[in-house]
């Protein structure tokens, strides 16, 4: 029982660090630029891809074991400077200030489009890189086993979490975050480039994708189709939690990744719609999420 | 509108019809499957423009469509009702309702807000139609051939018999929105797109605006969902994907909210696109329909419809 009870919240806090890191990205994206990037979950793909092909190259290169999560970075770090000009300068600039569901809609023709670009460059073939899971060893906990590298995806969470709200709330470049996330219209008055800051503010939402798919590649399969679900699953994260709130994030993910641990060992059969669930039930007793504050309306 | 206006719609509406029709004798039979498909999708984007006349644009038709095309492979294959105008017409009404029924509660919610709840709506449908094993699971199930007034065709025909009864009952349905948009309710939808507050103000409900909106909305895509499924023989949860409802949103914003036949010219430039891709691009289809979606966004992004209420205007003012 107690095994069990252990099994389930180990199973959903390492479920749940992993849907943090990519909801922490998806939901300080919507904060600053008020877009709800379906592409997200592609750059997540591209980052999962990339770890696949530097890994291999780290390795055969002879570099000493334990930097391997330097290359993994660096393959997040990548995707994100490539990607970010594109998508941000690129295309996204042109629709800010239009309405919310057509940048929507905008993000989801991207989402396509980066879908097929993993097929052009990586083909349809499985690729794995299982060697970085092994760096950690595993951990006893009672009479179960659990691998060292996941509990490490935990440590990460946090890390990224409080990383990110400590630069928002104690330095002077968050704080200028803060007011454009607030009103930018005025902070722009005010002397603050707010180009600036929407090409920051998106390349952290971009790197946290990547990191995220960076640090699964070397628990999943990295195969055409990978992005999909994690769309969704993010989505229901930051929908319970609130758009653009990071404690809400932290929430969002530890209910979703409970939930969902305790119906893989609970009932299996409600495994996919568990989350799906969840966010409709927060959607229709809290729509703003649990951490949105009041707004006042325009007459 | 004037009412000789309307006889004008409506004799222009069945003379299109008609042409419609006698082409579709002309037409090789692939294409006459994609205009088929193509109206399926388009019924589904009417909902979504009817919505988006109100202001509230859904990201889970997928839903209604889903739920149109079980109504129609269900009542096929359990109660071996095979008449293809009966099935779309069932669809259609048990669509609605289930919309009506989950209308009051989506009604509460605008933007990004509406758009998500509908969404997961359409995800936990999903969820559990992968799970359902009595009907096929993740993949689905097969629909028994349609039947017209109670005569099977032979293969051949079919296809342009199921076209004949698409483009009829899609043609009268169209008629029919004309007619409520440009009506009391149908106008007050445009003015709570405009301003919700002023409109609740002045004594008008934005609440059963949206109510009336999905109802219809629901409808719509439920009869798409059905003809879809009838078109292709073929239903699975892929229907209440979130991709798929994607696809609906797109044809919706690429027609824009001003112009009924431009909801279907917009499906079947998506349709077409993605035949052409897919059949000679395989690999690369999706990439070429994201393409088509940005550009068509970036360069008309008040939609088709503009283009043709600029036209009629035009038009209207070089009479006088």
């Amino acid at each position: 029982m107690v095994d069990e009870i252990l099994t389930i919240v180990l199973d959903g806090a390492i479920y749940a660090s992993w849907l943090f890191i990519v909801a922490l990205g998806l939901t300080f994206v919507f904060g600053v630029l008020k877009i709800l990037n379906i592409a997200h979950g592609g750059i997540y793909a591209l980052g999962a891809y990339s770890t696949a092909t530097l890994v291999p190259i780290f390795y055969s290169l002879g570099m000493p074991e334990q930097l391997v999560i330097l290359a993994m970075l660096i393959s997040a770090l990548a995707v994100a400077i490539v990607i970010t000009p594109i998508m941000e300068r690129g295309i996204l600039r042109r629709f800010y200030g239009q309405d919310e569901v057509l940048i929507v809609l905008v993000t989801y023709a991207i989402y396509l489009v980066l879908e097929d670009v993993q097929k052009l460059i990586w083909g349809m073939n499985s690729l794995y890189v299982s060697e970085p899971r092994e760096l950690l060893g595993a951990l006893e906990f009672g009479s179960l086993y659990y691998v060292g590298y996941d509990l490490a995806l935990i440590g990460l969470a946090i890390f990224c979490g409080l990383f990110l709200w400590f630069v928002l709330n104690k330095t002077q470049s968050g704080k200028i975050v803060l007011a454009v996330i607030h009103n930018p219209e005025i902070s722009g008055c005010m002397g603050v480039n707010i180009n600036k800051v929407y090409l920051a503010a998106f390349f952290i939402g971009a790197f946290l994708a990547a990191l995220a798919g960076s640090f699964t590649a070397p628990l999943i399969s990295v195969q055409v189709g990978i992005s999909v679900a994690v769309v969704i699953e993010s989505f229901a994260v930051v929908i319970i939690g609130g758009l653009g709130s990071i404690p809400g994030a932290v929430i969002g993910a530890l209910i979703i990744g409970m939930a969902r641990a305790a119906c893989v060992h609970k009932l299996p059969e409600a495994e996919i719609f568990i989350m799906y669930f969840c966010m409709a039930g927060m959607l229709i007793f809290k729509p703003k999420g649990l951490f949105q504050g009041a707004q006042a309306r325009k007459i | 509108m004037s009412e000789k206006l309307y006889n004008n719609l409506l004799f222009q509406s069945i003379f299109l019809m008609l042409f419609l029709i006698l082409v579709g004798l002309l037409i090789p039979n692939w294409l006459v499957f994609v205009i088929t498909k193509a109206i399926a999708y388009g019924l589904v984007g009417l909902g979504i423009i009817t919505l988006m006349r109100g202001g509230l644009v859904s990201f889970g038709q997928g839903f209604v469509f889903g739920i149109g095309g079980y109504t129609a492979g269900l009542l096929g294959t359990q109660a071996g009702l095979t008449d293809a105008m009966l099935l779309l017409f069932v669809s259609f009404l048990f669509t609605g309702l289930v919309g009506l029924i989950i209308a009051p509660l989506l009604a509460r919610y605008r933007d990004i807000f509406f758009a998500m709840l509908s969404l997961a709506f359409s995800m936990v449908l999903y969820g559990i139609l992968i799970k359902i094993d009595a009907i096929g699971g993740s993949d689905g199930f097969v629909l028994p051939e349609s039947t017209y007034f109670g005569i099977k065709p032979s293969s051949e025909y079919a296809d342009y018999l199921l076209y004949v009864v698409a483009i009829i009952m899609t043609g009268f349905i169209s008629i029919l929105l004309r007619y409520y948009y440009d009506s009391t309710p149908g106008l007050i939808a445009l003015a709570v797109r405009e301003n919700e507050l002023r409109v609740e103000y002045l004594g008008s409900s934005a609440f059963n605006v949206a109510v009336l909106n999905f109802t219809i909305a629901a409808g719509l895509g439920g009869m798409g969902g059905a003809l879809n499924g009838i078109a292709l023989g073929h239903i699975d949860p892929e229907f209440t994907y979130w991709t798929t409802s994607g696809e609906f949103v797109f044809i919706s914003i690429l027609a824009g909210y001003l112009s009924v036949p431009a909801v279907f010219l917009a499906a079947l430039l998506l349709e077409l696109v993605r035949s052409f891709s897919g059949r000679y691009f395989p690999d690369t289809w999706q990439l070429i329909l994201g393409l088509f979606l940005i550009l068509s966004i970036i360069f008309i992004p008040s939609g088709i419809g503009s283009f043709f209420k600029q036209f009629f205007d035009r038009l209207k003012k070089s009479n006088k």
